[in-house]
């Protein structure tokens, strides 16, 4: 992060370390906000363990592990791009790049469905159908809509990070020289797929 | 050099080619932003106090006496917010930290210089979300600063607005956190080792800490309650299952760790006006720098003494009863330092030092009968009175306040140039220690007697102590606009301020007063400690 | 003051770490459909915590990093932990 000045007052002061320190910083907010999401999780669930057990069937495994890997994936593709520009290849940079975004696209049109099901059948917050269910499961539902709404809202502010960065490299404002905004992207991405790493087995594998 | 009148200075030098107020509102100097902050900071403390003001009018008699309950209701809430989240959590930190943890450090500037900017835009949003949530329909909030639930999901109030402001406000708070950690592990100078930073340095260090990993939650709690008006998830409604005392949790997480966000940058500048009025190096340097950072990871262990009769369970009681006697130590060994400090130096009584003696009386009070509530037995009897009013005003105002006037005064020649009369300003001193006795101390014995506190009404047999306590209000307000108005004075009129008017030692004292742009000619190479009075010497040939 | 990290992870590195994230969210889904009792909550943030480390030390680069932020992260990590401890002597001896 180079704070280029307008006077002649201030020198270009360039410091990655510095930078990777703010954005990791940075990171630990998001942990300690979805922290206190996973608090109240970890509340209810020891207070209704059956009810959450029987709840968590209505929720499609097959869509959630597919989630995860998509997920998994673009961490994969985001540090591949990394080590492409590291390498001086722009091109293949780009290219990683871009699959991250298609799959950071997939997995929200996944969740989009799962939810839109969800709501066809009745199963949202406030809706008469979930009121007549026992306390614990009209708490894991509650809990659902809002730790994986959040959890997308998340994967779309990284999609909008990925894009900025697609358009950086490709106008060389990021460079194999200079690529810590990129690394730093690198850092959020991974975040969102670490926090459904834990949101996952939560609630998609309560068996 | 740093004799003579500064000429050249950070008022008419700029980061950037605009001028007038432009050139402020986009600067990215640290020590504008942390003007820019004052005046705003500054101007919400005014409305707390104004709004304390009439609070204390309406309780001069029992009855209705100015104003409706649900009007006084509103007022105690804005009271709190306000006082809270737009003066005394980003105060010093972000006037007194944004100005001087660089220049103290020997550094140009904060590590990241735009984000410092957009951290003063973020507090101005949520300030003005603040003022618009009064006057949409729906009215000013009612539910006390706290916000609990269940009435903060069932009040009528513009809740879910000024729950957004204040979600906003902790924003700033995190940016500003974020940019002084990596401030001070990448931008200390040459030779200024970890050990060898000014005490103010660390205390906000480990005030950032506090802002950074305590913030996001109080932001997801806000989360929580709006979605719950919005959708009546059941999070937190027995009803369907939730947990009362699961907000309470999640809310004094935050909380509680926020009055050391309070506290600590208080302490820090304790620790720099005693050894410069006391021209010696500060007692047990090393202890205070850890006994910041214990307070800081103590304080958020804590959380639960706010809630001993909430319906917690026992062993949770006893054990945050025992973790809050715990928290107080490292607090006990900064006074004993800084009282240590002072023993066989060569005092010399001006007016920042007299204001940290106002505090260490003050916050002392504060402190101790912070004990009284931390003990189960006790608490039982005084939560919820006027007694908890008085410890946390003893604390906070008493404690923090009062700092924030010996911040104002120790550093108003470095900021601004210009020296203020001395004579008002001692006089203000012992003024505001009568007043701030005045309106507090009786709302102890109050709160012993039985008096609730957020109580539009009370017994008869309190009247007496709530009419000294309204005239306290009067005499310490009115001391606090006569401290402004000399200060303003002196900022138009005042004789000009040298470099060095106190005989401070710390990197702020060896530049000119106002200091220019880049702090420094030449980045400097530390090879004092802080606080060692022999380079008072090498300081006049600066 | 620019620090451009010198160490750089092969495509190779990460495309291994990535089979072994699969292959430990085959493992967890799997074990998902065994009855494990009172084991299987643990089971399952154990292989998540696996994963995490995974990525946090290797996609993230922390592994490689200057040693202050695996401090950082220690910090933030302990005070979370001890947030969820202290809140459950509530909950457990209500």
């Amino acid at each position: 992060m180079s704070n280029n000045t307008d006077t002649a007052a201030h020198h270009v002061h360039r410091d990655d370390v510095g930078a990777k320190m703010g954005m990791w910083l940075f990171l630990f907010t998001e942990v300690l906000l979805f922290g206190g999401m996973f608090l109240v999780y970890a509340v209810y669930r020891y207070q209704y363990p059956d009810q959450f057990h029987i709840a968590a069937m209505e929720l499609n495994t097959t869509m959630g592990t597919l989630n995860t890997i998509i997920l998994l994936t673009s961490s994969l593709t985001v540090a591949l791009s990394i080590a492409a520009l590291q390498k001086g290849n722009k091109f293949l940079s780009l290219c990683f790049l871009s699959i991250t975004l298609l799959f950071a696209l997939m997995f929200m049109v996944i969740k989009y469905f799962e939810w839109t099901t969800k709501i066809s059948h009745g199963i949202y917050p406030g809706s008469p159908e979930l009121l007549t269910k026992p306390n614990g499961q009209i708490l894991f539902f509650g809990l659902y809509y809002i730790m994986t709404g959040l959890h997308g809202l998340h994967v779309l502010v990284g999609m909008v990070v990925i894009s900025f960065m697609i358009v950086f490299i490709a106008r060389d404002k990021v460079t194999s020289d200079n690529y810590v905004k990129l690394e730093n992207s690198g850092l959020y991405w991974h975040l969102v797929d670490l926090i459904w790493i834990f949101l996952f087995p939560l609630f998609y594998l309560i068996q | 050099m740093a004799n003579e009148i500064a000429v050249k200075n950070f008022y008419n030098q700029s980061t950037n080619k605009h001028t007038g107020i432009l050139s402020w509102l986009l600067t990215k100097d640290h020590k504008r932003i942390g003007l820019m902050y004052m005046v705003a900071i500054l101007t919400f403390f005014v409305v707390g106090m104004l709004i304390g003001i009439l609070m204390r009018l309406e309780l001069i008699a029992p009855g209705r006496t100015i104003m409706s309950a649900q009007t006084y209701n509103s007022l105690f809430t804005l009271h709190g917010v306000i006082m809270i989240f737009l003066f005394i959590i980003p105060g010093l930190p972000a006037i007194f930290g944004n100005f001087f943890l660089p220049i103290q450090i020997g550094a140009e500037d904060v590590a990241f210089p735009r984000l410092n900017l957009l951290s003063w835009y973020v507090y101005i949003v949520g300030a003005i979300l603040v003022i618009v949530s009064l006057f949409l329909p729906g009215g000013p909030i009612d539910t006390g600063w706290t916000f609990y639930i269940p009435y903060s999901v069932r009040s009528s109030t513009n809740i879910s607005i000024a729950l957004f402001a204040a979600f906003v406000l902790g924003f700033s708070s995190i940016l500003t956190g974020i940019n002084f950690i990596t401030t001070v592990h990448r931008l200390r100078a040459p030779g200024m080792g970890f050990f060898k930073m000014p005490l103010f340095v660390w205390a906000t260090y480990a005030t950032a800490w506090i802002q950074v990993i305590a913030t996001p939650v109080i932001a997801i709690t806000i989360l929580l309650v709006i979605i719950e008006r919005a959708f009546g998830v059941g999070i937190f409604d027995p009803a369907l299952g939730g947990d009362p005392i699961l907000f309470q949790h999640l809310f004094w997480i935050y909380s509680h760790p926020a009055v050391y966000i309070m506290i600590l940058p208080a302490m820090g500048v304790v620790s720099e006006i005693i050894p410069t009025f006391s021209r010696r190096t500060i007692f047990g340097y090393k202890q205070i720098a850890y006994s910041s950072l214990a307070i800081a990871f103590i304080g958020y262990l804590v959380w639960a003494h706010h809630m001993f009769s909430s319906g917690m369970s026992d062993t949770a009681r006893w054990i945050f009863s025992l973790l809050t006697f715990i928290v107080a130590l490292p607090s006990g060994v900064k006074i004993f330092n800084w009282v240590a400090t002072m023993y066989k130096g060569s005092i010399d009584p001006q007016p920042p030092f007299l204001w940290v003696m106002n505090f260490i009386f003050l916050f002392s009070i504060g402190g101790l009968t912070g004990l009284v509530l931390g003990s189960l037995a006790t608490d039982i009897h005084l939560t919820d009175t006027y007694f908890v009013v008085a410890h946390f005003h003893y604390v906070m105002f008493g404690g923090t306040g009062t700092i924030f006037f010996a911040a104002l005064h120790y550093w108003f020649p470095k900021m601004f140039g210009k020296m203020y009369n001395m004579k008002f300003a001692r006089f203000a001193v012992v003024l505001y220690f009568i007043g701030f006795n005045m309106l507090y101390f009786p709302k102890f014995i109050m709160g012993y007697m039985g008096m609730p506190r957020r109580y539009y009404d009370y017994l008869p047999q309190f009247t007496t102590l709530q009419e000294i306590s309204t005239i306290g209000s009067w005499i310490l307000v009115g001391t606090i606009f006569f401290i402004f108005g000399y200060l303003y004075h002196a900022l138009r009129k005042g004789k000009k301020a040298t470099s060095n008017p106190w005989g401070g030692v710390t990197l702020e004292w060896h530049i000119p007063s106002p200091p220019p742009l880049e702090n420094f000619e030449k980045i400097p190479t530390i090879t004092h400690e802080p606080y060692d009075f022999s380079q008072l010497k090498e300081m006049k040939d600066e | 003051m620019s620090g451009n990290n010198k160490h750089h992870i092969s495509y190779g590195t990460y495309i291994l770490v990535w089979a072994a994230l699969i292959a430990f969210t085959s493992i967890t889904v799997t074990i998902a459909g065994v009855s494990l009792g009172r084991y299987t909550l643990f089971i399952a943030l154990s292989i998540a915590a696996i994963k995490s480390a995974l990525v946090i030390n290797i996609f993230m680069h922390i592994k490689f990093d200057e040693p202050i932020f695996k401090v950082f992260l220690g910090i933030s990590g302990a005070t979370l932990f001890i947030i969820f401890l202290l809140t459950f002597f509530d909950y457990i001896y209500r």
